[in-house]
């Protein structure tokens, strides 16, 4: 501290004791406010001050300090030359000459890696299940389950409005990843056109397909009545429910799997079964 | 006067234990080249070191459980809702932890910064020619830490458990499982299931905090040690040949101006993070796998996928009982086309022009029409798929059909790399014809070998071929 005062460096100088010293005062007034509980704003805003500072003042620093005239550095070809590189490479294979020779030592020991190699990859094995049956049923495939609410309310045809749409899952499995169902209302003057076989899949105008996307999985959300089409919203995929669920717009390129609807004694619906095909996103052994 | 006595004592000490005086005084010594757009990969670094900060006291208060428990907490629209432990422990640290809203809004912050400064880096280092002999492996580095930052983003916004996160997971779960042959097993092997599973969160915890910054920190030393090896690149000048580097020492005014640039750095993240919302997981709610929310967009680094996914048309194919589904072709073979591209680039370019040399100079984008109109057709290519990520939200804005915004971005995808990459090349031939300078589509460029020339003969052609 006892150095002589450069000077003359007046008004740089000056800017970069003002930049240190705010820097000061606003770690202050950052400790204040952690101490009265914090306040992301204002954190946010002093510590940008002090960070600020110190890096106006640094830089200010340096420029009044150094000279700014630049220096030259001479620059070499990275390559060594020939014959550094070749005595390299004789070293090398004088070294493993020694090792060359024995063509059964290589042999047995390359297979050794490779054996070890293939042993390591088993627990590998542990980290999931063996990718069978799971993709391509669901829990509708173990017996004939009433189609609940997420909060488990059975659901009648006259719950549902005209044009209404429900979310539902098989009683007991509102947890599964797999299940969710679409339960839609169309109205009677609507042309619903069931594809052959699944005349009796449909209860009073309601129809149920899987809510999940055959893009990439995304719940299919967005029903447009008027035209009873189904919008995916991540990727647009639009889906046309008159017509078995058939992608008629976006990435998607199959229609979204049916549900067949029965009703029990109390006139709740079930499902008589699993969806027409695996639900979601495609994958290669998919029609197997 | 005490000051410089202590200084030589502490040096004299360190040297006693290593013996380091020479290396370290070459390292002081060390001059770089002084133009703006080599700041740009330093940016990235000390994006780097704020997320490694910010992100070791967001470790202290995060924990990646998928357990379900009951919002108790201090935010009252929550309270009652079940959610994953994960999710709670976001939300506390968020409300209840001091400094840790304006933490994890930095780090967030500090993420997107870190990709686009990579993104504008690699751009710099490829429009300048800055990838050839000798840094093609440098350069493969590159693209491998900038393919690990995209993930290790991905990787670290999915794991707060929100309802965008989960979408997000649940996109690249099918990605995943869209792979011919493979794509079940990897799928099920890396969620530990069917989606959504039990286990990706803790996984990927551990993936976001040990398994990736741990490769990048490896990766990243040795890409600057290779540029130390290597010194930089810098424009031709006056002075400035391809056999010297002018510019500031590293010490003092390098250093000084290199912690200034870090600590200006850090105020702008701190700004951004105390100010300005990113990802107010509050709001978008606990995941539940059976619902959505409209416009539903990643980061942006992830935006040109996102938006690939919804431009590629119902196409999959399906043939022998098997299928090759949708998301396979935008979601993984574009991908893998791109930065196999990118990987091999250097290596490609050296075999179309025959150019083997070695080169230090940097190039001018418009010396090389060709490449710099590739790579501005690539980039705008990006721009389409990153646009086309926000279709719905485009539409909705402008009041037209999605539809028709969707078709649009599928001719534009093929007609704007185009348009854009043949402007690029008429304006690089008429603004290098202007300069009085010949553009070279191809063929050879002034570089050294050692086997073909001696150090003065190449001195001397250097000195002679620098521009004026």
């Amino acid at each position: 501290m006892a150095e002589p005062d450069p000077g003359d460096d007046g008004p740089a100088e000056t800017l970069a004791a003002v930049s240190f010293g705010l820097a000061t005062v606003a770690a202050v007034a950052l400790s204040v406010v952690f101490w009265r509980g914090g306040q992301p704003q204002a954190e946010g805003i002093l510590l940008a001050v002090v960070c600020g500072g110190l890096g106006v003042g640094i830089v200010l620093w340096a420029r009044l300090a150094t000279p700014q005239d630049h220096v030259t550095e001479e620059r070499h070809l990275v390559g060594s030359t020939e014959a550094q590189v070749e005595a390299l490479a004789s070293d090398f294979e004088a070294g493993g000459a020694a090792f060359g020779r024995r063509r059964l030592l290589v042999g047995l020991l390359a297979s050794a890696g490779a054996a070890f190699g293939a042993a390591l990859v088993f627990p590998l094995r542990s980290l999931g299940p063996r990718p069978g049956k799971g993709f391509k049923r669901t829990a509708y495939a173990d017996g004939q389950f009433r189609l609940v609410t997420a909060e488990g309310e059975p659901v009648r045809v006259d719950d549902l409005p005209l044009d209404g749409v429900v979310t539902v899952w098989p009683e007991g499995h509102t947890r599964d990843g797999d299940a969710p169902t679409l339960l839609i209302r169309t109205r009677p003057e609507q042309d619903l056109r069931p594809r052959p076989g699944r005349g009796d899949w449909t209860i009073g105008g309601v129809v149920a397909y899987s809510k999940l996307c055959t893009h990439v999985g995304c719940p299919v959300g967005l029903y447009q009545a008027e035209e009873g089409l189904l919008l995916c919203p991540c990727h647009q995929s639009t889906f046309d429910v008159l017509d078995g669920a058939r992608p008629i717009f976006g990435p998607a390129a199959r229609s979204l799997p049916q549900l067949p609807l029965g009703r029990n004694e109390q006139g709740e619906l079930i499902a008589l079964g699993d969806f027409s095909g695996p639900v979601g996103p495609g994958f290669w052994d998919r029609d197997r | 006067m005490s000051r410089a006595p202590a200084t030589r004592r502490a040096v004299a000490w360190l040297d006693q234990r290593f013996g380091a005086a020479g290396f370290a005084r070459t390292a002081l010594n060390k001059v770089f080249p002084d133009h703006w757009s080599f700041m740009i990969g330093e940016l990235a670094l000390y994006c780097f070191t704020i997320l490694v900060l910010t992100g070791v006291y967001l470790t202290f208060f995060f924990h990646a459980s998928p357990t379900e428990v009951v919002y108790q907490g201090s935010y009252a629209p929550l309270r009652g809702l079940p959610m994953s432990e994960a999710y709670r422990s976001a939300i506390y640290l968020s409300f209840d932890v001091r400094a840790g809203l304006v933490m994890r809004q930095i780090h967030h912050w500090a993420a997107l910064l870190f990709l686009a400064s990579i993104v504008v880096h690699l751009a710099r280092v490829f429009f300048t020619g800055a990838f050839r002999r000798p840094r093609e492996i440098n350069w493969m580095i590159g693209v491998t830490l900038m393919i690990l930052a995209m993930v290790n983003g991905f990787a670290g916004y999915s794991l707060l458990d929100d309802q965008l996160s989960g979408t997000g997971l649940r996109i690249s779960y099918s990605i995943v499982l869209s792979v011919p042959v493979v794509g079940t097993w990897m799928a099920s092997l890396l969620f530990g299931g069917e989606f959504p599973g039990s286990d990706i969160i803790s996984r990927l915890f551990v993936i976001h905090v040990l398994v990736l910054p741990a490769l990048i920190v490896v990766l990243l030393t040795i890409h600057l040690a290779i540029v130390v090896r290597h010194k930089h690149t810098q424009f031709a000048g006056p002075g400035r040949l391809d056999t010297n580097v002018v510019g500031e020492r590293m010490w003092p005014s390098y250093a000084a101006k290199a912690i200034g640039l870090f600590f200006l750095t850090t105020a702008v993240l701190c700004l951004l993070g105390g100010l300005f919302q990113i990802n107010p997981i509050w709001l978008f709610g606990p995941f539940n796998p059976a619902q959505v929310s409209a416009a539903s967009q990643p980061d942006w680094y992830m935006g040109w996928l996102d938006g690939a996914l919804r431009i590629m048309p119902g196409w999959e194919v399906r043939a022998f009982g098997f299928e090759i589904p949708n998301p396979f072709f935008p979601g993984a073979l574009l991908g893998g086309l791109t930065f196999g591209l990118l990987y091999t680039w250097p290596f490609l370019e050296a075999w179309a022009t025959g150019d083997h040399a070695e080169h230090h100079l940097c190039e001018r984008p418009r010396q090389r029409p060709l490449r710099t109109a590739m790579g501005v057709a690539t980039l705008s290519f990006y721009m389409v798929c990153l646009l086309g990520g926000a279709a719905d939200v485009i539409a909705v804005t402008l009041g037209l059909s999605v539809n028709a915004v969707l078709e649009s971005f599928r001719l534009a995808i093929f007609v704007v790399p185009l348009v854009c990459g043949w402007a690029t090349y008429r304006l690089c031939v008429e603004l290098s014809a202007r300069d009085g300078l010949p553009a070279r589509p191809g063929g050879g460029s002034g570089g050294r070998t050692r086997r073909s020339t001696s150090r003065r003969a190449r001195r001397r052609a250097a000195s002679t071929a620098g521009p004026e």
